[in-house]
């Protein structure tokens, strides 16, 4: 199990807390951004968007609606939410948490290449990715 | 300033009639403006004593020199302009002096330490002096680099948002094999941390040599990147005996594709500049430790305040630094330690006397710096660190994770659960601070690691009183 986001190391959030951490986001006029991978390597930040963001939103419903969306469409994939702050000074993501994950979590691989001097080459491969886009984790 | 003709007659006169007290000067936007804790000799006029600290903190010496009559030496004299008494400490005062820009070299710690704090600190004339805090003016900010990545920079390189960052210094610090020693870093970051720590002490010693430790720690921190699917990193001390050395290190540390390197504070402030511009140039997190600190800053009459220090780390540019708890084991009053890491993660900071902040100072857009919270810290005071700390910090419990009484990777998942469950919480809308202990107990009914660990630790407390504290309130710590 992977453990990427904010509360990567809890039990899964239900759907009325994923909602607390909406309108947590929400009140303080922060976007809203669904996003979804087969691929969850440490590196791979630009998941697929789920449509654009969304700004000015009043409530945690239609993120919600649209999480709900997202995972009735890819029920085999990974879907994270994060929220952008567009203040100066931050301008950046200042939550992400996952609120799907595939039913089977194949992990990765580590290869080592050895290298003069004892130096390694590493190299982290996701078993997922073994198979082509749509028909991981089938 | 006076340019009568007794000002320039050889031998001795005082401080304040050689143009060094200008009770009536206005600060320019671009002084450098200075706050000294000045504890005069029995006798010496406190005015004098803050003329005699800006004196010898600039241009002058003990004696009237007709060289300055070659020089515009009014714009070079520093000018003490205000002396206020310290309430409640009959022998102290404070005492402001404003340096013109022009007395110093940009971009160079090395030039303001020696010119603010460089001679006058032996000065005969002062029982015991202090300097309390700089206004470093917005025109000599930006001929500082800066952090070499900075808050925002580093939590989209770890990917890793709205949470603070959880760390653990390997231990014990010394004797640990290399081998030996990478097992302790696997099982902490598998565990949930997202950084290990070399302590300072940590460098090439007989007992593990720092190229068999970078191996073992990279190795350790793959793997653990492999079980976690999560950007992880060890803090490899690359503090060596020359800078030779320490760009040996910090260059074999990049290869094997380390994220971060760390320093000590005992390398120095140019040694510093140069590994900050390194950390940049190869895009590698640069984290410092305050070793040594506290033999200047910790006294409240005589030395350097911590403040001073973390604005020109800043200014230097590291992406880290240890600014102390609040809670643990270490030196530091609530109060002083928010002013810290305001002065290391705020754009702009007002001054503040009840956080012992003297001056506003404008970062103008210098990004900020992660503060590092280590020290006697554990789960069970997970709330309280997250009140007076923030988010954006990272916390380091050392024993808090290796003593953990399941193990490592336990006490680290203690740690790491402790410290979402309130950040959950916290989101939900819960007071965090007077629930906190109802809140862990509650997340620790699905983490028998978290139970663990409230079990061992859930009393320990720190109870001492703060040597340095704030003029304006005097404070407990919690």
């Amino acid at each position: 199990m992977i453990t990427q986001g904010t509360f990567g190391c809890l039990p899964d959030l239900d759907d009325d807390q994923i909602a607390a951490q909406l309108s947590y986001a929400v009140d303080h006029g922060w976007a809203i951004s669904i996003e979804l991978t087969d691929d969850p390597h440490p590196l791979n930040r630009f998941w697929e968007m789920w449509g654009l963001p969304l700004f000015d939103l009043t409530g945690p419903q239609a993120a919600l609606h649209e999480i709900r969306a997202c995972r009735q469409a890819f029920p085999d994939q990974y879907v994270r939410v994060n929220a952008f702050d567009s203040r100066k000074g931050r301008e950046s993501i200042v939550l992400s948490f996952l609120v799907q994950r595939p039913a089977v979590e194949p992990g990765f691989r580590l290869e080592r290449q050895a290298g003069p001097g004892r130096r390694m080459r590493y190299t982290l491969h996701p078993y997922a990715a073994d198979r082509p886009h749509g028909e991981r984790y089938r | 300033m006076t340019t009568t003709s007794g000002r320039w007659d050889a031998g001795v006169i005082p401080y304040a009639q050689m143009g060094y007290y200008e009770p009536d000067y206005e600060p320019k936007d671009t002084d450098v403006l200075a706050a000294f804790r000045i504890t005069p000799q029995p006798g010496v006029d406190p005015a004098e004593a803050g003329a005699a600290v800006a004196g010898e903190s600039s241009t002058a010496t003990w004696t009237v020199v007709w060289t300055d009559r070659l020089t515009d030496h009014s714009r070079y004299q520093a000018k003490c302009y205000r002396v206020d008494p310290v309430p409640g400490a009959p022998d102290q005062y404070i005492a402001r002096i404003a340096y013109d820009l022009d007395l110093f070299e940009e971009g160079s710690i090395a030039n303001m330490t020696s010119s603010i704090i460089g001679n006058v600190f032996g000065f005969k004339a002062l029982r015991a002096l202090r300097l309390e805090d700089l206004r470093i003016p917005v025109a000599y900010v930006k001929t500082f680099d800066g952090p070499p990545h900075g808050i925002v920079a580093e939590r989209e390189m770890l990917n890793k948002y709205g949470r603070p960052l959880l760390g653990c210094t390997v231990k014990p610090k010394l004797g640990l094999s290399a081998r030996n020693y990478g097992q302790v870093v696997y099982e902490g970051l598998r565990g949930g941390l997202d950084f290990t720590k070399d302590d300072e002490n940590i460098n090439s010693q007989p007992f593990m040599r720092w190229r068999e430790r970078y191996l073992w720690c990279m190795e350790a921190v793959e793997r653990a990147q492999e079980r976690t699917g999560e950007v992880k990193g060890h803090y490899l001390n690359v503090t060596a005996p020359s800078m030779e050395d320490m760009y040996e290190r910090a260059e074999f540390a990049k290869e094997l594709g380390s994220v971060v390197v760390m320093m000590d504070l005992t390398v120095g402030y140019t040694a510093m500049t140069s590994r900050s511009k390194w950390a940049r140039r190869n895009g590698v997190l640069l984290h410092l430790h305050r070793a040594g600190h506290a033999t200047f800053t910790r006294q409240k009459a005589h030395g350097v305040s911590f403040r001073v220090v973390a604005k020109w780390c800043r200014l230097l540019g590291v992406d880290h630094l240890h600014a102390g708890t609040v809670v643990g084991k270490l030196e530091g009053d609530p109060n002083n330690v928010r002013g810290y890491y305001d002065t290391l993660r705020l754009g702009h900071v007002d001054a503040d006397p009840v956080k012992g902040l003297y001056f506003d100072q404008d970062w103008v857009s210098m990004p900020g710096v992660m503060p590092v919270a280590s020290g006697g810290i554990h789960a069970g005071q997970t709330h309280q660190l997250l009140h007076y700390l923030g988010e954006d910090c990272i916390l380091q419990f050392g024993g808090g994770t290796i003593g953990h009484p399941m193990g490592i990777a336990a006490g680290a998942t203690a740690n790491r659960v402790a410290v979402e469950a309130l950040i959950l919480a916290r989101n939900e809308g819960r007071d965090m601070l007077a629930e906190g202990e109802d809140l862990l107990r509650a997340a620790s009914r699905r983490s028998p690691e978290l139970q663990a660990a409230l079990d061992t630790w859930g009393s320990v407390t720190f109870d001492y009183e703060s040597t340095d504290t704030p003029d304006a309130v005097v404070t407990v710590t919690p």
